[in-house]
């Protein structure tokens, strides 16, 4: 299992012109032709090869989490994501966020600070299933599995999806939009 | 075959066993290799070429959402999740506003006091910082802003229960 802290640290700055050209260049996909990679480095005066090593590099880094075929969840039946959020102990979230995050039907499981007195959550995981019911059977063996380290809990179910796209990594002027 | 029918509001896709053996096989990576779908192609023991046109009608259909790499946001930039409370009949016009804002990738409506939900990225912090500024003026609403402090996730993708979809 990956854990990873403090995101923003120093990661990005490891990132040069050319890896950021080639992330704007894949964020919404590889072209599907015999060689990819030389199809992205093509217009951006970069070998295949060297493209291929990057990337497998961004990998390594983890800026690159996985290079797949990404399937929509949602078109495949998934239609109900609920965020479920849980206010839990914090002497136990380290281990109980690992436990979380190793349930099937979780995709991401999260600490995030809390916001009192308005918001007690401080661990996020989301859940994906086919209805509500789905959901709140994963969401019931959540609670199991937290047992006495969790005070509270809510599923906030998505209504609609507002905007979904990968990742848009931005220059550092907005121009662009 | 496959039948999936979403709700009544896409069009019935179909999936054979091959488009389900792609998706399963290579759904938590592709191989990196010189020729990434010649070498997808070999396993499954058809043609490069069948290789190429299903991913591109999975792609199409929109059962893929893409054949390429998943950034971790946090890692390329900057990103937190933020939240808003709005009366629900100014839901949509501040979610269009969100919407307008440079960096954010996702927006979900969601049953919650906190009704929007977002993902704001940015090249760095101090831009994040500014860009939530922002917003927050622009919509006259505080924001949640929830940075993820850290990650338990492996995300490698779920299998998919394909003989449990069949029967849905």
């Amino acid at each position: 299992m990956s854990v990873s802290t403090c995101p923003s640290e120093s990661v990005s700055a490891a990132l040069d012109a050319q890896d950021r050209a080639i992330i704007l260049a894949t964020q919404a996909g590889l072209p599907l032709v015999p060689d990819p990679w030389s199809a992205v480095g093509e217009p951006l005066g970069l070998a295949g090869e060297e493209v291929r090593v990057r990337m497998q590099r961004m990998q390594e880094s983890g800026i690159i989490r996985r290079i797949a075929a990404v399937p929509n969840h949602y078109r495949l039946g998934y239609l109900a994501n609920g965020m479920t959020v849980w206010d839990v102990d914090d002497a136990e979230i380290e281990r109980l966020g690992r436990a979380v995050a190793a349930l099937p039907g979780v995709s991401h499981c999260y600490r995030r600070p809390r916001h009192l007195p308005d918001w007690p959550y401080n661990l996020f995981a989301m859940l994906h299933g086919r209805t509500h019911a789905e959901v709140e059977a994963q969401a019931d063996e959540l609670r199991e599995l937290l047992g006495s380290a969790c005070r509270d809990h809510r599923i906030l179910y998505s209504s609609r999806i507002l905007k979904k796209t990968g990742l848009r990594l931005a220059g550092r002027s907005d121009r662009q939009r | 075959m496959l039948s999936i029918d979403l709700a009544g509001w896409l069009p019935m896709v179909s999936l054979d066993a091959q488009d389900r053996c792609l998706i399963d096989a290579y759904q938590r990576g592709l191989p990196i290799c010189e020729r990434p779908y010649a070498a997808m192609a070999e396993r499954l023991g058809v043609s490069e070429e069948e290789v190429v046109e299903r991913l591109q009608r999975l792609q199409s259909l929109e059962v893929l959402s893409r054949v390429g790499p998943v950034f971790d946001h946090a890692r390329a930039g900057a990103s937190l999740l933020g939240a808003v409370a709005v009366p629900p009949e100014q839901r949509d016009a501040a979610a269009a506003v969100i919407n307008r804002c440079p960096g954010v990738n996702h927006n979900y409506a969601r049953e919650h006091r906190y009704n929007l939900w977002f993902v704001m990225t940015a090249a760095d912090e101090a831009q994040l910082e500014a860009r939530l500024d922002a917003l927050e003026a622009e919509l006259g609403e505080p924001l949640l802003r929830l940075p993820m402090l850290e990650g338990f996730h492996i995300d490698l993708g779920f299998p998919i229960p394909w003989a449990e979809l069949e029967g849905a």
